[in-house]
C-alpha cells in the first residue's frame, strides 16, 4: 500500500492503494469517477479510455504506482463550466450512441485523436479508434460524430 | 442455497410471451395514499388487470401469474411535470424516448414534462421483461390508452369546473383551454392535491397519420449524461459503507469443489470469505482487494469430461427425439420432392455466440432487515425479483429491484446471477456489496446464443415456383422456422436438444439461424433454377410487407444493375420475425489471390408499421447490421471439457471500426399500420445476404455460421475465405 497523490482533471487527489492496483479501478472505486468504464481489463475494447497528458491511455492497464505527476483527464472532465468539448456536442448532435456504454471512451479516444490530428481522414479516423468497441454497433455514427467535431474546428 | 456452484439451469431460448398484455382502466391502487405521499399529491391514472388474462404462459416464470393488484402507470404532479411508470427497461434501444413521444402526444404535454420511471419492481406495474421486441406493441398502446383516459379526465374535471360541455374544451400544450374565452388550467393546476381517477377503457387514441410528436427524431432523452459519464449504470452504483465481492469460479462446468485452502485470502486486511456449499465468495473493502483475494485462495475442483466442438452438432441431432418439438406440415413433401425437377439440399450449422454486452454483469444488493434492495443489470427485474425472493424465502414486496439503464444485453441479460450473489455476500456481510463480472466471467458464466443445425431439402419447377420445402432446425430454435414464400407441400419441425453448454435468448432467438438457412437455400435454389434471386423470391412471395422491403432494398442497391464477378459479389436475402420486415443487399470484393473477403456495402430496408422514432430507428437497424457481422462471419464460442477456450477479447473477435461497410437504411413508415418492435429483426438479413453474395463471386456455398472465423472451430471444416 501506498499514498499516491494523483493529477486527475485539474485537482490533485490522494488515495492510499496498491502500487498495482490500476487506475481504472482507483478511479472508479476509490474515486467514484465512475463515468470511465470497465470492459475487459485487458486494453481490448476502450471502455476506460482516459487522456494521460493528452493522449489516450487505458485506465485498465495502467498500475497507478506509475500514473505519477501525469495530468489525468476523464470523461467527466471534458465539460468546461457546463460547456460540451466539440467531440461531446458531436456525438449528441449525430446520435452516436445506443446504450452509451462505450460511449466515454469513445469520447476520450476522439478527442485525441483530434489533439495529434485535426483533420483526419476517415481511414485515419478508423485506425485510431479500432481498439475501441461498440457492441451496439453504432461505428458509421461515431465517424461521422469525429468528422463533425473535426469540421466544427475548423470554423 | 447450496446449489453447485458450476450447475446453471438452461434458459429457454425461445423465451417469449405468447399472450398481449391486455389491461383496462378500472379504480385506485388500494396503496394510493402512500404512493401519493410519495410524489405528492396530483392525478394519478390506474389500471387493472382483468382476471380473465391475469395468467402469462408460464414458461420459465415458474407460472407467476400477472399480480391482481392495481397498479398506477402515470402521474401528474401540481406543476404539470408528468412521471410514467413501466416496468420495461432501457438497453439502448431507446425505448425511454420512444415512449415518452406516445404518452406526450397523446397526454398533449411537451416531451420534455415527462420523466419515464421504468423498470423498478417497487414503483412500476409488473411486467415480464424487456424482450421478443414486445415493448413497442404492446407497452405502446398500453401507455397511449393511459395518456389518452388522463386527458379526457383532466378536461372533464376542468369543464366541471367551469361547468362548460367538455367537448366544447382543447387539451394542448399540458393545459385544458376554453377556446371562446382563452381561459385554461394546466393540468397542475387541475390535478393539484385531488383525487381524479374513474374508469375508463379503449379510448379511442390518435391516429399514426396525426402524430407530431411520436414520427419525429427528438434525441435521446438524457442524451447529455451519457456524452458527460454522468449517467450511473448498474455496475456504477454505489452505496454508503459498500464493500465489494468477488465470487470463486470453478475450473469448468458442472464441477465439485473437492478442497479449499482460504488460509492466505483470509490474511488480507478486511476480507471476509463467505462459504455456502460450493459456493465461494469473498467481500473486501475495494474491488482490487476482493480480487487478489480470490486469486489466492487454493481450491481442487473435480470436473467431469465434458463434449467440444468437435462433437457439437452430432450431439445435437443425437440427442433430440425425433417425435419431439412443433412442426407443421401440409401436402406430401416426399411426393412434391419427387415429381420436381430442381432439387437442393443442404445442412447448416451455427455455434455457439456469446452477447458479450459491454457492461457485464453487475449488481449492488442492500440489506435492510429482511428487506432486500439490489441495483442490477437485467433485462427482467421483476424475474430477478422473484428468483431473490425464491432464494432467500422472502416475499415479493421484500424484495426491490432498480434496473438503472444498463450497458446492454441483446437478449443476454434475462437472469439475475449478479444480483444473487451480491445479495448472498452482502447477506453475510452486513453491508451493501457490489459485485461487477470480470469479461471471461461474462464470457464463460452468461448464456450463450443457442447452436444448431438446420437441415433443409427443397425442390422447385423449371419455371422456378417451389413445389416442396422441409425445413428442420435441431436446438437453436423455432423463430422465424416457417417460410414466408408459398409452398404447397411443407414439412418445418423444430427439435429441441440437449445443449451441452447453457443457453438462452438472443437478438431475434433463432431467426438469424433460420433465415440464414432459408435464404441461403432460396439462393441456391434460384441458382439452380437458372432465375434472378430477386425474381424467384418474389414469384414465391405473395406477403405484401416483405415483397415491399424485398423492393426497396433492391431499388436502393441498384439490384441487377450488375453483374457478379469472380472478385465482385451481390447477394440478397430477407425474412419477416415479430413484426418487422426486413431485406438487405450485401456487396463484397473478393481478393481471390488472398482468399479473402470483405463486405463493402451493405443496403437493408426496413418495415415496422408506424415509426415512432426515425432517426432512433435507423440507429437499431443500422446497429443490427453491423452486430450480424460479428455472428455472420467471426463470432463463436470454442469450448472443451466444460471450459470456454476463448472468454477474451483479445480471442473472441467482435465487429470493430474496421469491419464495418458502407450502410444503407431504407425505412419503410406504413402509418396504416400499427407500431412494432425493431430491436430484433434488422440482424437477421445480413448473414445470408453475404452468403450469397459469397456464392454468387465465387460459386462457393458456406453453410456454416460463422463463415470466416480466424480460426476454425475443432470439427468444422476451414473457411474458404478470410475476412
Amino acid at each position: 500500500m501506498g499514498e499516491f497523490a494523483l493529477n486527475i482533471n485539474g485537482s490533485h487527489l490522494s488515495v492510499t492503494v496498491a502500487p498495482e492496483e490500476s487506475l481504472l479501478s482507483v478511479l472508479r472505486n476509490h474515486l467514484k469517477l465512475t463515468g470511465t468504464h470497465y470492459g475487459c481489463g485487458e486494453g481490448q475494447c476502450g471502455a476506460c479510455t482516459v487522456l494521460l497528458n493528452g493522449a489516450a491511455a487505458r485506465s485498465c492497464l495502467m498500475p497507478v504506482g506509475g500514473v505519477g505527476s501525469a495530468q489525468i483527464v476523464t470523461i467527466e472532465g471534458l465539460e468546461q463550466n457546463g460547456r460540451l468539448t466539440p467531440v461531446q456536442q458531436a456525438f449528441l448532435d449525430e446520435g452516436a450512441f445506443q446504450c452509451g456504454y462505450c460511449t466515454s471512451g469513445m469520447i476520450v479516444s476522439a478527442v485525441s485523436l483530434l489533439r495529434q490530428t485535426p483533420h483526419p481522414t476517415d481511414q485515419q479516423i478508423v485506425a485510431a479508434m479500432n481498439g475501441n468497441v461498440c457492441r451496439c454497433g453504432t461505428y458509421p455514427r461515431i465517424v461521422a460524430a469525429i468528422r463533425r467535431a473535426a469540421k466544427g474546428a475548423n470554423s | 442455497m447450496s446449489s453447485r456452484a458450476g450447475h446453471l439451469p438452461q434458459v429457454d431460448p425461445n423465451l417469449e410471451p405468447f399472450q398481449e398484455e391486455r389491461w383496462r382502466l378500472l379504480a385506485l391502487p388500494l396503496d394510493r395514499r402512500d404512493f401519493l405521499r410519495f410524489f405528492g399529491g396530483g392525478l394519478l391514472v390506474c389500471l387493472a388487470h382483468p382476471p380473465a388474462v391475469a395468467q402469462e404462459s408460464g414458461r420459465n416464470f415458474g407460472g407467476h401469474p400477472l399480480p391482481r393488484d392495481i397498479a398506477a402507470w402515470l402521474h401528474i404532479d401540481a406543476e404539470s411535470r408528468v412521471r410514467v411508470f413501466t416496468g420495461k427497461v432501457e438497453v439502448g434501444q431507446n425505448i425511454r424516448t420512444s415512449l415518452a413521444q406516445q404518452v406526450a402526444e397523446e397526454l398533449r404535454v411537451p416531451f420534455d414534462s415527462i420523466t419515464m420511471v421504468m423498470g423498478d419492481t417497487a414503483l412500476t406495474p409488473y411486467d415480464m421483461g424487456t424482450f421478443g421486441s414486445r415493448s413497442t406493441p404492446t407497452m405502446g398502446p398500453q401507455l397511449r390508452n393511459m395518456a389518452t383516459a388522463a386527458r379526457q379526465m383532466l378536461i372533464e374535471t376542468a369543464a366541471t369546473r367551469w361547468k362548460l360541455d367538455a367537448a366544447s374544451l382543447i387539451a394542448e400544450a399540458g393545459k385544458v383551454t376554453d377556446p371562446r374565452t382563452s381561459r385554461s388550467f394546466t393540468y397542475g393546476e387541475l390535478t393539484g392535491g385531488q383525487d381524479l381517477v374513474q374508469v375508463v377503457s379503449d379510448p379511442p387514441l390518435t391516429p399514426a397519420a396525426d402524430w407530431k410528436i411520436p414520427g419525429t427524431s427528438i434525441p435521446k432523452a438524457d442524451g447529455r449524461d451519457f456524452v458527460t459519464g454522468r449517467h450511473q449504470y448498474p455496475s456504477d452504483i454505489i452505496r454508503e459503507n459498500m464493500l465489494f465481492g468477488a465470487v470463486l469460479r470453478p475450473t469448468g462446468y458442472n464441477a465439485t469443489l473437492v478442497s479449499l485452502d482460504s488460509s492466505a485470502a483470509e490474511k488480507l486486511r478486511g476480507v471476509q470469505l463467505v462459504r455456502d456449499g460450493d459456493f465461494v465468495g469473498v467481500v473486501a473493502p475495494d474491488a482490487f482487494t476482493a480480487e487478489r483475494a480470490i486469486s489466492l485462495l487454493r481450491a481442487q475442483w473435480n470436473v467431469p469430461a465434458q463434449p467440444s466442438n468437435r462433437e457439437l452438432f452430432r450431439i445435437l441431432k443425437d440427442s433430440s427425439d425425433p417425435g419431439d418439438g412443433p412442426q407443421s406440415t401440409s401436402g406430401s413433401v416426399e411426393q412434391a420432392l419427387a415429381a420436381a425437377p430442381i432439387h437442393v439440399d443442404q445442412q447448416y450449422t451455427v455455434q455457439y455466440i456469446a452477447h458479450a454486452p459491454l457492461e457485464p454483469r453487475a449488481a449492488v444488493a442492500e440489506w435492510n432487515g429482511s428487506n432486500l434492495t439490489v441495483w442490477t443489470g437485467t433485462q427482467r427485474p421483476f424475474g430477478v425479483r422473484d428468483e431473490l425472493t425464491q432464494a432467500f424465502h422472502l416475499t415479493a414486496d421484500q424484495v426491490h429491484v432498480i434496473q438503472p439503464d444498463m450497458g446492454s444485453g441483446y437478449g443476454g441479460k434475462h437472469t439475475g446471477e449478479a444480483a444473487m450473489e451480491a445479495a448472498r455476500l452482502a447477506r453475510a456481510a452486513g453491508k451493501p456489496v457490489k459485485i461487477v463480472w470480470s469479461r471471461s466471467e461474462e464470457f464463460t458464466w452468461a448464456y450463450f446464443r443457442p447452436a444448431g443445425v438446420i437441415e433443409i431439402r427443397a425442390a422447385a419447377q423449371h419455371d422456378g415456383t417451389l413445389a416442396a420445402w422441409e425445413h428442420h432446425n435441431y436446438n437453436s430454435g423455432s423463430a422465424a422456422i416457417g417460410t414466408p414464400y408459398v409452398v404447397a407441400a411443407q414439412l418445418v419441425h423444430y427439435h429441441p436438444a440437449s445443449s451441452p453448454l447453457r443457453q438462452g435468448s438472443y437478438r431475434s432467438l433463432a431467426a438469424a439461424a433460420n433465415v440464414f438457412a432459408r435464404e441461403s437455400h432460396m439462393d441456391a435454389l434460384a441458382h439452380a433454377a437458372g432465375l434472378d434471386p430477386l425474381d424467384f423470391r418474389l414469384k414465391n412471395l405473395t406477403d405484401a410487407r416483405l415483397r415491399a422491403v424485398f423492393q426497396a432494398a433492391a431499388e436502393g442497391f441498384g439490384w441487377g444493375r450488375e453483374k457478379s464477378t469472380p472478385v465482385r459479389g451481390w447477394g440478397i436475402a430477407g425474412g419477416t420475425d415479430k413484426g418487422g420486415y426486413t431485406a438487405a443487399c450485401a456487396e463484397v470484393a473478393i481478393d481471390p489471390a488472398a482468399h479473402s473477403f470483405r463486405i463493402v456495402r451493405v443496403v437493408q430496408a426496413w418495415e415496422c408499421g408506424a415509426i415512432v422514432n426515425p432517426d432512433g430507428l435507423r440507429n437499431q437497424i443500422a446497429g443490427a447490421i453491423v452486430q450480424g457481422i460479428g455472428g455472420a462471419l467471426f463470432e463463436q464460442i470454442l469450448f472443451a471439457d466444460g471450459r470456454v477456450l476463448n472468454p477474451r477479447f483479445a480471442q473472441y473477435r467482435v465487429p470493430r471500426f474496421s469491419d464495418v461497410p458502407q450502410i444503407e437504411v431504407v425505412l419503410i413508415d406504413r402509418k396504416d399500420l400499427p407500431s412494432a418492435g425493431a430491436g430484433e429483426t434488422g440482424i437477421v438479413a445480413l448473414a445470408p445476404a453475404v452468403a450469397n453474395a459469397i456464392f454468387a463471386a465465387t460459386g462457393v456455398r458456406i453453410p456454416t455460421l460463422p463463415m470466416a472465423p480466424r480460426t476454425p472451430a475443432p470439427g468444422s471444416p476451414a473457411p474458404p475465405l478470410r475476412s
